[in-house]
């Protein structure tokens, strides 16, 4: 039992950190979205920025991902994971942008290739 | 509830919160880190940034700054979501758990739904949507998590492979202006780039400068 609950909550510290560097950092936006909202065009120079960077900034950690690999995904080769992006990114255009096509055709590049490798 | 289980966007929210179930795994964080990121962060691209910094050694400081950066988009769509269900006598504090649940699938999901719901039932309604995406995300946050320590290497491969896959795809999907579109694809390629600095700031600077390129060509396309 005691066994069962600590492997469950991890160690505090941990749980501190998501708080500090998680919960509030991306908390505030919302809630100040709630308190200042209303006088902001949503067409604004800044806003359109914003936006800018924040979708960079989630390009940025979908390479991350490819490039620095976390656990088991570090034992698919360089090649097949960035093949993986490439094919679904076509099959997904050639679909008429169904996310589902292009996730499905990735996944199966990765596998087959992992397969046909041994 | 059964407006929940039309949706498209709640299959990509699925498929999302699997492959960051599956990464809280594999960088060894608890399940109920992981749980209480979903419910209390409840924005899977933070979740991911904060997960993979966290992973690779950065401090908390640089993990909160690439956090809240990211989460910078969640202002503007909070600013256009309450607009949509605020009448006269509704109070601010009544709309928090609105502004929590706002995330991109509910904002989306706002602007399909709500035009069918009467104005004074909005809010109850978006807290309905809003609790069964979370749940959604929970579900699917604990099998990630159960699979990457239970499946094969290849599988487990697999299954974090859907992170990258379904966000590039959802994210392209909603980039309709110029801007977007260039954001995503420089963002994609400045990575590799900023991580050569190596600096543990690396997501922050190739999207500040991605970004801020993309800004620049979409102002220099729309004349002065």
């Amino acid at each position: 039992m005691n066994n069962f609950m600590s492997d469950f909550f991890g160690d505090w510290h941990a749980l501190v950190v998501l708080l500090l560097a998680g919960v509030i950092p991306n908390q505030i936006w919302r809630m100040l979205g709630l308190w200042l909202g209303g006088g902001l065009d949503e067409g604004s120079d800044l806003l359109v920025w914003v936006k800018a960077v924040a979708t960079a900034i989630l390009a940025g950690v979908i390479a991350e991902i490819l490039v620095h690999p976390p656990g088991a995904l570090a034992s698919v080769p360089g090649f097949l994971r960035y093949g993986a992006l490439v094919v679904g990114f076509i099959v997904f255009m050639l679909t008429r942008r169904s996310i589902f096509a292009g996730v499905v055709s990735g996944e199966v590049f990765m596998l087959a290739g992992k397969w046909w490798l041994g | 509830m059964s407006a929940v289980r039309s949706t498209i966007l709640s299959a990509v929210l699925f498929v999302t919160y699997i492959g960051i179930g599956a990464l809280a795994h594999d960088t060894h964080f608890s399940l109920a880190w992981a749980l209480l990121a979903t419910l209390l962060v409840w924005a899977g691209p933070a979740q991911i940034i904060l997960i993979s910094t966290l992973a690779s050694g950065a401090s908390v400081v640089q993990s909160a700054i690439a956090v809240t950066v990211s989460a910078i988009r969640l202002f503007p769509m909070v600013v256009a979501v309450l607009p949509m269900m605020r009448t006269p006598e509704t109070k601010r504090r009544q709309l928090v758990l609105v502004a929590h649940f706002t995330a991109v699938t509910l904002w989306v999901e706002c602007y399909r739904f709500l035009p069918h719901v009467p104005r004074d039932r909005r809010i109850a309604f978006v807290h309905g949507l809003g609790s069964g995406l979370v749940l959604i995300g929970l579900v699917a946050t604990v099998i990630g998590y159960e699979l990457a320590a239970n499946l094969t290497q290849t599988l487990g491969a697999a299954i974090l492979l859907l992170t990258p896959l379904s966000f590039l795809f959802s994210t392209a999907r909603n980039s309709r202006e110029l801007a977007d579109v260039l954001a995503l694809g420089l963002g994609l390629a400045f990575y590799p780039l900023a991580s050569l600095l190596d600096s543990g700031l690396d997501i922050l600077i190739s999207g500040v400068a991605a970004g801020t390129i993309a800004f620049a060509v979409h102002k220099w396309r729309e004349g002065p």
